[in-house]
């Protein structure tokens, strides 16, 4: 449960993931998904219950939670200030990353920011600095990931240039908890969908479940019950 | 790629965490110049203001120099306090500091260090320009030891105060409000220290002063190292 004074955010919320599925978190606005993610990623703590990830105790083990977790918001987390390099580099020492720079080229290769490493972050894109954003996050090579609706913002191209990043990120074996409004993209990328509604988790299922119906209908029968 | 597999991490990691902040803070401030540039405008009006202001004596500089000069050092201090945290909070860089595998406290002595060194730059800045405007001598080794403990004082205490104001919506109001009631006997230890190696006092009646600078530099650090966990809650 939590709670912020006399308002229950999440309540009886019971939520297990498996290693390497990769579930999409649905809900109406204002149903808990951000406060959830927020309490699986240490941010918050609940105010009962217990919160388990990657085997380790939140908040008892927030360190070790935090060392194998990559966290992406609708906000990038990156300095205008310092080049999309110097970002990874700084984030790069917070996690103690062995071999920093091979790993760093690695990662700016692969969310294909490489040609403008050198470039002030403030300068970048929406849809540059969310790739950006994405690398920061999976820097440290995480055993789960959480985003907190990624797609905010982002025009058309840039969308689909994050659809090929979370499936290159998902089909590495990492575990994923994605909240997102656009069920057309969560279709194509999630395994398992759980809906969220008056913080509680209200309907779930699996993507080979979903038969002949859309995500759309379950999602919409799932509110409506 | 394997990082560190414990529950905690080495101590070699916390150290590593403050170096980066104190790099970041420092790499940031030297592209945009606008935490500096405003806490130097600020100190230089500050200082400007009270040589027309104050017609002094030549036997009365010393008496004022002190205050003029804690005024200046606090209230340009303040500034760069609040900005200092709100680039971490405007852009929601806060939450990527809060996200990394370190203890808290890790980030409390980068931000305090890259505080510090920003009022420390302000000061060395001001000083030869106090001294020409109000033709006196400041560089004397007991007040830039004065100075060094006020100002680690300050730092240690304003940092924590501003992480606790950042979070709510009058932050900018807020900062000063409770800063200055609990930074009182820095101020009056630092003036009084100032005062008495400026007037060549002996040493026997500034070491008191000096000592209470001291004990609160090391008090409010190990406070501040203790609480800093729950002033990051939500």
């Amino acid at each position: 449960m939590k709670r912020f004074g006399p308002k229950i955010v999440l309540r009886g919320l019971d939520f297990e993931v498996h290693p390497g599925e990769f579930v999409a978190l649905l809900g109406p606005n204002g149903a808990g998904k951000t406060t959830f993610l927020r309490i699986l990623a240490s941010l918050w703590s609940s105010t009962l219950g217990d919160v388990c990830v990657a085997g380790y105790r939140l908040p008892a083990q927030a360190v070790a939670v935090r060392a194998r977790l990559g966290v992406v918001t609708h906000l990038p987390l990156l300095y205008g200030d310092l080049t999309a390099e110097e970002n990874l580099r700084f984030y790069g020492r917070m996690y103690d990353v062995p071999n920093l720079g091979s790993r760093m080229d690695e990662v700016l290769e692969m969310v294909g920011l490489a040609p403008r490493r050198r470039d002030l972050v403030r300068t970048f894109s929406r849809g540059m600095q969310q790739r950006l954003a994405i690398g920061r996050a999976i820097l440290h090579d995480p055993e789960v990931m959480l985003f907190d609706e990624p797609y905010t913002g982002l025009d058309q191209e840039a969308c689909d240039m994050l659809d090929r990043l979370l499936r290159d990120v998902a089909g590495r074996g990492r575990t994923v908890v994605m909240t997102s409004h656009d069920l057309a993209r969560v279709e194509e990328l999630a395994t398992r969908f759980d809906v969220l509604s008056r913080g509680a988790i209200v309907a779930s299922t699996r993507r080979e479940d979903l038969g002949k119906s859309n995500l759309l209908d379950f999602y919409r029968k799932a509110l409506a019950g | 790629m394997q990082i560190s597999s414990t529950a905690h991490r080495p101590p070699s990691a916390f150290l590593k965490a403050i170096g980066a902040i104190v790099w970041k803070d420092l790499a940031a401030e030297l592209r945009s110049r606008e935490l500096l540039s405003a806490m130097l405008v600020f100190a230089l009006l500050v200082i400007l203001i009270f040589n027309f202001a104050i017609e002094l004596q030549p036997g009365l500089r010393s008496t004022v120099t002190p205050g003029v000069l804690w005024v200046t050092f606090a209230f340009a201090g303040t500034l760069g306090l609040n900005r200092s945290m709100a680039v971490e909070k405007d852009r929601g860089c806060l939450d990527g500091l809060l996200l990394a595998p370190v203890d808290r406290s890790a980030i409390y002595f980068g931000k305090a260090l890259s505080n510090l060194a920003f009022m420390l730059i302000v000061e060395i800045t001001v000083l030869p320009i106090y001294s020409v405007l109000y033709n006196i001598n400041l560089f004397n080794v007991g007040l830039l030891l004065v100075i060094l403990l006020g100002s680690v004082g300050y730092t240690a205490v304003g940092t924590l105060l501003s992480s606790m104001a950042v979070q709510t919506r009058t932050r900018d109001v807020l900062l000063p409000i409770l800063l200055f009631p609990v930074i009182l006997p820095v101020l009056l230890a630092a003036v009084k220290a100032s005062s008495g190696f400026l007037g060549q006092l002996p040493m026997s009646e500034i070491w008191p002063w000096l000592n209470i600078l001291m004990a609160y530099d090391v008090i409010f650090t190990a406070v501040a190292f203790m609480v800093y966990d729950y002033v990051l809650e939500e």
